[in-house]
């Protein structure tokens, strides 16, 4: 028995059967240390899986021994691990550097059962990440909408509750849609892994059944993903879930779905559906522009910094549509690489927010007036991490949208006007961010308190690692390029 | 053509109770019309000669489901609210996903057929495969806890999920205490002699048929999630009875959260003893030295998980609701 065989099991395995055991502590603390350490541990298997995957790659596991079609195998490629990257370090940000504002949240006595959906999210995010097999894809996505809705409806606020309805009902009808399309290819294929789906699906190529699969996976999956106009769950759905959840779920759990939606539309259909590739292109492109569009004009408006940053997700998920919807080589690489840089800086800004709330209690911006005065390190992370958001050269976030601006450039015809509009989100973007920094910096607190009241240093040491791994992706981009790579090969396999 | 008749009849009636769900204001008539729609759906399932699903929704859907939604009507208003109206809307969406639907049903294998794609490839293996690797009757016990066991541990964790979060809504497992739930349910319907003796007539029968499902789950239609589901339906059907208190005496709570919380890991530790004794995660083989011996411990311990999980969490849902005012 090697272990080191085993990862891609363990990924999932770890946070999946801590979770039973997290529900039957009886102490809030030990549920959240125990969590935080599986979450860590989930991190550190992560970390693994992603030198496996750059040391030549990461061999297909067969769970249960059998071999697929047959069995379930767990697939692991630089998109894959990518994912898994991002889905643990958000959940172990956000339980590490929330803390505090969750004991507040959650009251001791629920606080076992919270931590254990915690951990069943994370193992339901990293199950979809590894998974080989189509109907596998559904039981994980199954598994950590649940628990990421309990999460959210843990909110003080009661509004959550009705936010967390509106986003179950519609999750359920993205599920739902996509197990109808992955029944129909079942129904013409006789197979549910992805691999064995993208031999057999030539033989029945341009049946009415696949072509509908097509549109009810990808439409289901926009659903989840919160593409525009799609998006209708999400801001409600962020601004009233607890603020540590918002770091988890903003960071990574929207982007999960856009991983399906590749691995899908590119692994499955693309070498197979002829013209799919434009189809998908004339469908997500138009979406995705309007997305970045309107909903970055729309945050501006919003009073409510959680919100805002919500509206702001919505349009920055609009920049991974645009370029996943391309369909060429450096779209893709732009979409894996801004789905990472927008979970570092869309993490650390809900950790600031979360931060800013434990001191000041409320998510109001004209509440926060002064905060900047008062929190000045916290503030500073979050000038960082907005920078990067706009991609200002130095961040992470400026690499990915050079990478995007390349990926558009190359279109033919449609290059200039598809620049012109990236650079009118961002300058919305710092439209949004700044009408927040004003206020922070120069406006008068509502009580004329401007005395200093920082959240205490581990919180604060923690919230500039996040901040600085901004800036060091920024500058040493290396790993996620690297990654984005490996994933673009397995994902265009099918067409090259 | 029997068959095809019965089948066109029951299909009708579906889609009468769906379109009777929607329409109704009456909470309570929709929650009904919505077990008499699970009722026809395990008959269509059993029509269609998937008894183990069948089985499935006739306790779930049909008998727990109901009772949970008459629960959870306890504490809202007797009738739909009259709201904001998206019906135009969703009508029209409905219409064009049931369209697309039947637009591509034109182009699907014949019901039936032995040359259908998904006849033909896995399925056949399965078919073919199963006596000499697993060596029990029912396939789809096979496929479902062996070839396919990872994607039913997920499914044990959707229901456990379920249960996580009814009780951290709801506030139950160690919510009120006994004291107070005791004398608020009284005596349940123990006033009335004939379903008091007619429950005290079927619940042995109920438990028993419950445990039969749960152990002859590899040669004849059932396992774990049936068996507890209908174990849960015995139980239910006592607290009705007997009041809820008396039910809660023999299973408490913290019983009960044990329960869903060790069926989930028992399922999960054996995937993890696969991975200690050689094999892979889930690996049931190694389990023994003949691999088939294996598959037959493994099937059984993880049946064991799927019925202690599901028997756990419906009943905490169950409780969570009842003890609610």
């Amino acid at each position: 028995m090697n272990l080191a065989d085993h990862l891609p099991a363990l990924q999932v395995a770890l946070p999946l059967l801590t979770a039973p055991l997290v529900i039957l502590l009886r102490n809030g603390f030990l549920a959240w240390l125990a969590a935080l350490v599986a979450s860590l541990a989930s991190f550190g298997l992560a970390i693994l899986l992603t030198q496996a995957v750059l040391a030549g790659g990461v061999p297909e596991y067969a769970v249960g021994g059998w071999q697929p079609p047959f069995g379930i195998s767990l697939n692991i490629d630089g998109l894959s691990a990518l994912m898994l990257l991002l889905v643990t370090g958000a959940s172990s940000l956000g339980l590490a550097g929330g803390r505090l504002s969750l004991r507040r949240d959650i009251d001791n006595r629920r606080a076992p059962m919270f931590y254990g959906a915690w951990l069943i999210a994370l193992a339901g995010l990293c199950g979809i990440a590894v998974a080989g097999d189509a109907f596998n894809v559904f039981v994980f996505m199954e598994i950590s909408s649940l628990a990421t809705y309990i999460l959210i409806a843990a909110g003080r606020d009661r509004r959550a509750l009705s936010a967390v309805f509106k986003y179950l009902i519609i999750g359920t009808i993205g599920a739902t849609f996509y197990l109808i399309g992955v029944g129909f290819i079942y129904m013409m294929t006789g197979t549910l892994n992805f691999e064995d789906m993208a031999l057999r699906l030539g033989e029945v190529i341009e049946t009415r059944p696949v072509i509908i699969a097509a549109g009810f996976i990808t439409i289901g999956l926009a659903l989840k993903a919160a593409i525009f106009p799609l998006h209708i769950w999400l801001p409600r759905a962020y601004t009233y879930a607890p603020n540590a959840v918002t770091v988890f779920i903003a960071a990574c759990s929207t982007k999960v779905s856009i991983y399906v939606l590749l691995r899908f539309n590119y692994g499955v259909f693309h070498g197979n559906l002829l013209g799919h590739s434009d189809l998908f292109s004339v469908f997500i492109v138009p979406l995705a522009l309007s997305g970045i569009l309107l909903a970055s004009a729309i945050a501006i408006y919003q009073g409510n910094i959680k919100k805002l940053l919500a509206f702001s997700s919505v349009a920055q998920i609009g920049y991974i549509a645009l370029a996943a919807g391309l369909a060429t080589q450096a779209g893709l690489m732009a979409a894996q690489l801004h789905m990472f840089n927008h979970a570092l800086a869309k993490g650390t800004l809900f950790l600031c927010v979360s931060a800013f709330v434990l001191t000041s209690r409320s998510t109001r911006i004209s509440n926060l007036a002064g905060i900047g005065r008062r929190m000045p390190w916290t503030m500073g992370a979050f000038v960082i991490a907005g920078l990067s958001l706009i991609g200002v050269p130095g961040t992470a976030g400026f690499v990915s949208k050079w990478y995007l601006v390349v990926a558009v450039m190359s279109v033919p015809g449609w290059g200039i006007p598809l620049v012109i509009a990236i650079v009118i989100s961002s300058l919305l973007a710092v439209v949004y961010l700044w009408k927040f920094v004003e206020t922070a910096y120069y406006g008068t607190p509502p009580d004329g308190d401007v005395s200093a009241m920082e959240v205490p240093l581990p919180l604060r040491a923690l919230i500039w690692f996040a901040a600085l791994a901004n800036i060091y992706f920024g500058l040493a981009p290396q790993l996620p390029i690297a990654l984005a790579e490996s994933g673009t090969g397995t994902l265009l396999g099918g067409l090259l | 053509m029997t068959t095809l008749l019965i089948g066109i009849f029951l299909l009708s009636l579906l889609v009468i109770t769906a379109v009777a769900i929607v329409r109704s204001e009456d909470l309570f008539s929709a929650v009904m019309l919505s077990g008499i729609f699970s009722l026809l759906m395990a008959l269509n399932f059993f029509l269609l000669d998937a008894a183990d699903v069948a089985l499935t929704e006739a306790a779930v859907g049909a008998g727990v489901a109901t009772v949970l939604l008459l629960a959870g009507l306890k504490l809202t208003p007797p009738t739909e609210a009259r709201g904001r109206s998206l019906r135009k809307l969703s009508v029209a969406v409905i219409a064009a996903t049931t369209l697309l639907m039947i637009y591509a049903s034109f182009g699907q294998p014949t019901l039936g057929d032995p040359n259908a794609p998904a006849q033909q490839h896995v399925a056949q293996w399965y078919i073919e495969k199963t006596p000499e690797l697993i060596d029990i009757p029912n396939i789809v016990t096979a496929v479902l806890s062996s070839f396919r066991g990872y994607d039913t541990l997920g499914e044990v964790f959707v229901v456990l999920t379920a249960g996580i979060g009814v009780m951290f809504l709801l506030g139950g497992g160690r919510g009120k205490p006994f004291s107070r739930l005791d004398s608020r349910v009284e005596e349940g319907l123990s006033g009335h002699l004939i379903p008091k003796v007619m429950a005290r007539l079927l619940i042995p029968f109920i438990l028993l048929f419950a445990l039969f499902i749960q152990f002859h789950g590899e040669y004849s239609p059932g396992g774990g999630f049936q068996a507890g589901a209908i174990f849960v339906a015995g139980i239910i059907l006592y607290s009705l009875v007997r009041g809820e208190g008396l039910a809660l005496s023999v299973i408490p709570p913290r019983v009960l959260l044990w329960m869903s919380a060790g069926g989930a890991l028992l399922y999960g530790s054996v995937g993890l003893a696969g991975i200690l004794m050689g094999g892979q995660f889930l690996e049931y083989s190694v389990l023994a030295d003949n691999p088939v011996t294996g598959q037959h411990i493994g099937i059984i311990v993880i049946e064991l998980g799927v019925g202690l999980t599901v028997t756990g969490v419906l009943l905490s849902i169950f409780h969570a609701f009842a003890a609610r005012d």
